[in-house]
């Protein structure tokens, strides 16, 4: 049986369509991830999941029960990490942890999760005086504290600089170690690509497509080589990168000079994603 | 069961210490009513003419400020602190957990009346150590009264956490209909001098009919029932509150 199961979702806000018809399948132990723009439907479609909202049509299995009706048992097996929310601003990390796993049947033990998300040393301060990432820790923390099975991260690393985002990710990698099943919603490219072992993208309330980070990069066939030439950069995209290299080099070798600034890109998720995204929106527009 | 009483007294803790950790709420909620009575009761001296009798003036502010605290602690107290908890996204990450919707509004509740009681205990406390008011009789009545009181601003201050749409206006929101209250029903005085509409004012509100109950028991010796109408009134506002607050409450944040 699979940890999440959608099919042909549908959620209208005013009647404005927010989500319009998608299905997916998370299976249990994999890092997936929903990827797409500002707007596209992607907290909406967790919001559903994680029993905060109603649908108006389809239908959703968690954890082999409707989270339209989310009761206790429900709960107990599931953590959140919300996009934003702040927490008792005056108790410790420890006494925020102690407080949530009192609301558990069987939570993990406080000092053990406070230790997994880093926040040891500050396991007595008091939660004003945190960093933002290292709130983020104590979000993480609260989310895992009644060892939940399936854990929901919507868009975790928003507004972080880099340092704070590479040590989030690691915080998600031993997430996955741990066993749990993740649904991450992240408009990171270089997130989803890094952590997802599946990636859904969706825009506009639709899935457009759904695949491995390998898979959707692999679909698109194209190699970019960039080098400079009398000052101005020279970019060639090709799907016969060794041939085309092969007769830059050649020529460049044969005339004695160099290829200023080479460089060889094999396309990015985020190169993919943008393309996917462009093209409803060009159809749209014309 | 045994599990629900659990988690109630565990969330009951969490609320205590939330609430006197936060220098600003223990401040304004509890300590402004016990500062307002040691003022008032250093200017005023004398008596103070309540209907057609002449009551000592300490007895009567110390009646006036326990009307002016549930207003402020079961009013204001608990609408700030739902409306701040839940535009900060609190409320909507408890959802998420097991903890049952009641246990933690009982919880909450539960810890706003232990904090208003306190503050009547440490009001009738000073009033009798610095001016000298008596310590109160007809204990059943005055119980009931106070918890009357509680519940009915307690559920006037759900309904004003329903309606508030933001965390930064609520503190003035709450003072500016609590102040005029507490003046138009007389918590710093008698009324009998204001002018008949001020007064007019003053009689549709809860404050003023909650004050008549309190002052009945402590100055006159009534008890609560002699005075049926004002418990009606009060519990009329209070289930008014609770209707308000069960069509428009919300977990999750409005401002966004």
């Amino acid at each position: 049986m699979s940890a999440i199961e959608v099919r042909d979702l549908r959620k209208a806000y005013d009647g404005v369509e927010a989500v319009r018809g998608i299905s997916f399948t998370v299976e249990r132990g994999e890092v997936f991830g929903l990827l797409g723009p500002n707007g596209a439907g992607k907290t909406t479609t967790v919001e559903i999941l994680e029993g905060y909202r109603s649908r108006d049509a389809g239908d959703v299995t968690v954890l082999d029960h409707d989270p339209q009706r989310p009761g206790r048992e429900f709960r107990e097996r599931i953590g959140v990490v919300l996009q934003q929310s702040e927490i008792w601003p005056n108790l410790t990390v420890r006494e925020v942890h102690l407080a949530f796993a009192g609301y558990y049947a069987s939570p993990r033990d406080a000092d053990e999760v406070i230790e997994i998300v880093g926040l040891g040393e500050k396991s007595r301060a008091r939660v004003k005086t945190l960093s933002g990432g290292q709130k983020r820790r104590l979000d993480f923390g609260i989310s895992l504290i009644g060892d939940p099975d399936l854990v929901f991260l919507d868009e975790p690393t928003t507004g972080f600089d880099p340092a704070a985002r590479r040590s989030a990710w690691e915080m998600i990698r031993s997430l996955r170690d741990l066993g749990k099943t993740i649904v991450l919603t992240t408009h990171y490219l270089d997130e989803a690509q890094n952590l997802a072992d599946r990636v859904a993208v969706i825009q506009r309330g639709v899935i457009i497509r759904t695949g491995t980070p390998a898979e959707l990069i692999g679909d698109s066939l194209t190699t970019e080589i960039r080098y400079r030439s009398g000052g101005e950069d020279v970019v060639v995209e090709t799907e016969t990168p060794t041939v085309v290299l092969a007769e830059l080099t050649a020529r460049a070798v044969a005339d004695g000079t160099e290829l200023e600034g080479l460089e060889v890109r094999r396309p990015t998720l985020e190169d993919v994603y943008l393309d996917l995204v462009d093209e409803p929106a060009a159809e749209a527009d014309s | 069961m045994r599990q629900a009483v659990q988690m109630f007294v565990h969330q009951l803790r969490i609320e205590q210490k939330v609430f006197w950790r936060n220098r600003e709420s223990a401040i304004f909620i509890f300590i402004f009513p016990l500062m307002l009575l040691l003022l008032l009761g250093s200017v005023y001296s004398g008596t103070i003419k309540i209907g057609h009798t002449e009551y000592k003036a300490a007895n009567v502010l110390l009646a006036g400020m326990i009307g002016y605290g549930v207003a402020n602690t079961a009013f204001s107290g608990l609408a700030i602190s739902l409306v701040v908890r839940r535009e900060s996204g609190i409320l909507k990450r408890l959802r998420s957990t097991p903890l049952p919707p009641a246990t933690y509004l009982a919880s909450v509740l539960t810890s706003t009346l232990a904090v208003f009681v306190l503050q009547t205990v440490a009001l009738f406390a000073i009033g009798r150590t610095l001016f000298g008011t008596p310590l109160p009789g007809h204990f059943p009545s005055l119980i009931l009264a106070l918890l009357l009181g509680a519940a009915s601003f307690a559920g006037l201050g759900l309904a004003a956490a329903a309606l508030i749409r933001s965390d930064e206006g609520a503190s003035a929101i709450v003072t500016v209909i609590v102040l005029p209250m507490a003046f138009l029903s007389g918590s710093f005085g008698s009324t009998h001098r204001y002018p008949g509409f001020l007064r007019g004012i003053g009689d549709v509100l809860p404050l003023k009919h909650y004050l008549d109950i309190v002052q009945g028991i402590y100055l006159a010796g009534d008890e609560i029932w002699s005075k049926p109408a004002a418990v009606g009134i009060v519990a009329a506002w209070g289930v008014g509150g609770i209707a308000v607050a069960a069509r428009y409450f919300g977990w999750e944040p409005r401002e966004r």
